[in-house]
């Protein structure tokens, strides 16, 4: 076959509803540790999505797969219609920003911007106008000659995130990049990092175990655990509409109940010996089976909202003053709910031990398939 | 604590006494060639001795090659141990350490056994050959210093995560090498280079009994036939060593990389 027939040979037209690709991909470990199992996921070109878990839940390494670091043990990952499971790292035009940064010490901000360009054999001129463009875009542009130990560590994922971008490549992978900075600034350089990326309108893949960080930057998440996908959904369906327990219980502050289904047919289930409805249930309930139930803290008010509520009776257990809210804990009897109130210097907070009635819509409580602690 | 402070001092005036006494010895000793006053004499008889300069040419063109062999051999191996292969450094380093334990001489008449003129590979069977052999020999001196100094600096650095960010810009395993870990060992490099000069500079054993005309046996013959001058060459010697560490504590403080060599 001569080399026209390769070049000539028709490109598999990319659909960009799934610019990145994962099928059935699989990864095992020397010991047979399964540390992915069968991770499927179409991601849309220009779309931003992150991977949330706790540690070992398998996302850093899908994450690296997708790079090319660990191969998979089976499936397929394809990018913009190409097959690139087998891959080198240096063959995927993938860019990737680490947690520890990774810039070169011994090379120059400049230097490190423009070390992808160079190994690309890229023009000088283009190189030097390409390092001047991204480090005005990370808003860095008098430290081109500075070393990287001259830098704060924000400065430096920002270098790091610059570097990424300059070879301008097809997918930006990140993994934790924030982790290792301080609150304030892990805020300021996740809005930049997503300003950015709507900017340049690259297809994003981000690993993160932190929520906040998940719920504020993603057009979708993908909530993992123990290897396995539980839900990948908006920001908006995982933290309102958590389709396992591990989901509910891992996005967001969340009370979780135990109730006894009495009326399956109108939703009623009892906690504790009080009655409630539930609008919204996953799976069919059955009469007499206990289920776990997921109520948000700022979906209960203290006191009596009237007809139409949820009202359940009980003590204040533990009342915690958090600055702008209080966080009132109130125990029924095997169950307890913790609720939110904001603080207000006029109004006395709720003192412990005094009894309380607390309210919740029957929309709010989702009632999970499955019970147990 | 004043009684142990005045301890300390003294435990460091016997050490530099013991270590210094014999050198000031030998340097003043050095100067006395001359009958009744102190003079450079020895070193000018031993600088105008051809045979001082072409020993000490042999010797320093044999220790740039045995570090150049040595970088080549030991940067690409404890980088890949480092990087693939961590369940092995145990064993690399056991392999390594040998030389400390085996003596030298031993060593040459294993060579000996194995190169002779008419064995398989004959590389005693000629002077040029023999010089390889030499040199090989050299590296296998110097690899202690040279894999501790670079494993040192290895660790020293995120050899993965930077490696990692290197392949994901597109880079070859001889790019990441040579223009990634390379120079962010540079210290630990020129540290293990030096080291190796040191040892190869003042070496007797191997070169002697390969017939080599290396600086080492010179300073051997020297001591052999001559009252002054082998005094001299020992403080020349001394010095070339002493430049050695002192350029390692210069290069050690090297732009761009921080002094704890991150």
């Amino acid at each position: 076959m001569d080399a026209r027939v390769l070049t000539d040979a028709p490109l598999p037209a990319e659909d960009p509803r799934r610019f990145l690709h994962l099928e059935h991909v699989q990864k095992t470990f020397a010991g047979g540790a399964n540390v992915v199992a069968n991770f499927n996921l179409s991601v849309k070109r220009g779309e931003f999505v992150s991977f949330l878990g706790p540690s070992g839940c398998g996302k850093t390494t899908t994450l690296r797969m997708i790079a090319g670091f660990e191969m998979p043990t089976s499936g397929r990952i394809e990018i913009a219609a190409k097959d690139v499971t087998h891959l080198r790292p240096n063959q995927r035009n993938v860019g990737m920003v680490f947690q520890a940064y990774a810039l070169f010490p011994n090379m120059t901000v400049a230097e490190n911007v423009a070390f992808g360009l160079k190994v690309k054999k890229r023009p000088a001129e283009e190189v030097r106008a390409r390092v001047s463009e991204m480090l005005r875009i990370i808003k860095l542009p008098n430290h081109g000659d500075r070393y990287p130990y001259q830098l704060s560590g924000g400065q430096q994922q920002r270098v790091a995130l610059a570097r990424a971008l300059a070879v301008k490549p097809e997918l930006l992978l990140l993994d934790e990049p924030l982790s290792a900075l301080d609150a304030k600034i892990r805020v300021s350089l996740r809005q930049e990092i997503r300003s950015l990326q709507r900017d340049l309108g690259i297809t994003t893949i981000y690993v993160t175990h932190d929520q906040e960080e998940a719920l504020s930057m993603s057009d979708r998440i993908v909530v993992m655990n123990e290897g396995h996908v539980e839900q990948i959904g908006s920001p908006f369906e995982i933290y309102n509409f958590p389709r396992t327990r591990f989901v509910a219980s891992f996005v967001g502050t969340l009370n979780l109940l135990e109730g006894r289904v009495v009326d399956p047919a109108s939703g009623r289930l009892a906690i504790d010996d009080q009655e409630i409805v539930a609008a919204r249930v996953t799976g069919a309930l059955k009469p007499g089976e206990v289920r776990s139930l997921a109520l948000r803290p700022e979906a209960i008010v203290l006191g009596d909202a009237g007809e139409g509520s949820n009202r359940m009776k009980g003590t204040i257990e533990e009342v915690s003053f958090l600055g702008a809210v209080i966080r009132v804990r109130v125990r029924f009897r095997e169950n307890a709910v913790s609720l939110d109130m904001f603080n207000n210097p006029g109004v006395a907070a709720p003192e412990r031990g005094s009894a309380a009635t607390v309210s919740f819509a029957r929309e709010d409580v989702l009632v999970l398939e499955g019970a147990g602690a | 604590m004043k009684r142990s402070r005045v301890g300390s001092w003294v435990a460091i005036a016997l050490g530099t006494l013991y270590f210094v006494l014999p050198l000031v010895a030998t340097f003043e000793f050095s100067l006395k060639m001359r009958r009744g006053v102190y003079s450079f004499d020895a070193y000018s008889a031993v600088f105008a001795d051809p045979r001082f300069q072409a020993t000490f040419l042999y010797s320093t063109v044999l220790a740039i090659a045995t570090i150049v062999l040595g970088v080549l051999l030991v940067v690409p191996t404890a980088y890949w141990i480092q990087l693939r292969l961590p369940r092995l450094r145990g064993i690399v380093e056991f392999i390594t350490l040998l030389p400390l334990v085996i003596p030298a001489i031993v060593i040459v008449f294993g060579y000996l056994r194995m190169y002779n003129s008419s064995s398989i590979l004959p590389l005693t069977g000629s002077a040029a050959a023999t010089d390889v052999l030499l040199t090989f020999s050299y590296v296998t001196l110097a690899l202690p210093y040279m894999y501790r100094a670079v494993d040192t600096g290895l660790r020293a650095i995120d050899v993965r995560t930077l490696t990692e960010a290197a392949q994901s810009l597109g880079a070859s395993w001889a790019t990441i090498l040579f223009r990634v870990i390379l120079p962010n060992v540079r210290i630990a490099v020129l540290s293990g280079a030096f080291l190796t000069f040191a040892i190869v500079i003042g070496e007797f054993t191997m070169a002697s009994l390969l017939d080599r005309p290396a600086f080492g046996p010179y300073l051997q013959l020297m001591g052999a036939n001559r009252a002054y001058e082998p005094s001299a060459l020992a403080v020349i010697a001394f010095a070339v060593t002493w430049a050695c560490i002192g350029f390692i504590q210069i290069f050690a403080r090297g732009k761009g990389v921080r002094p704890d060599g991150r």
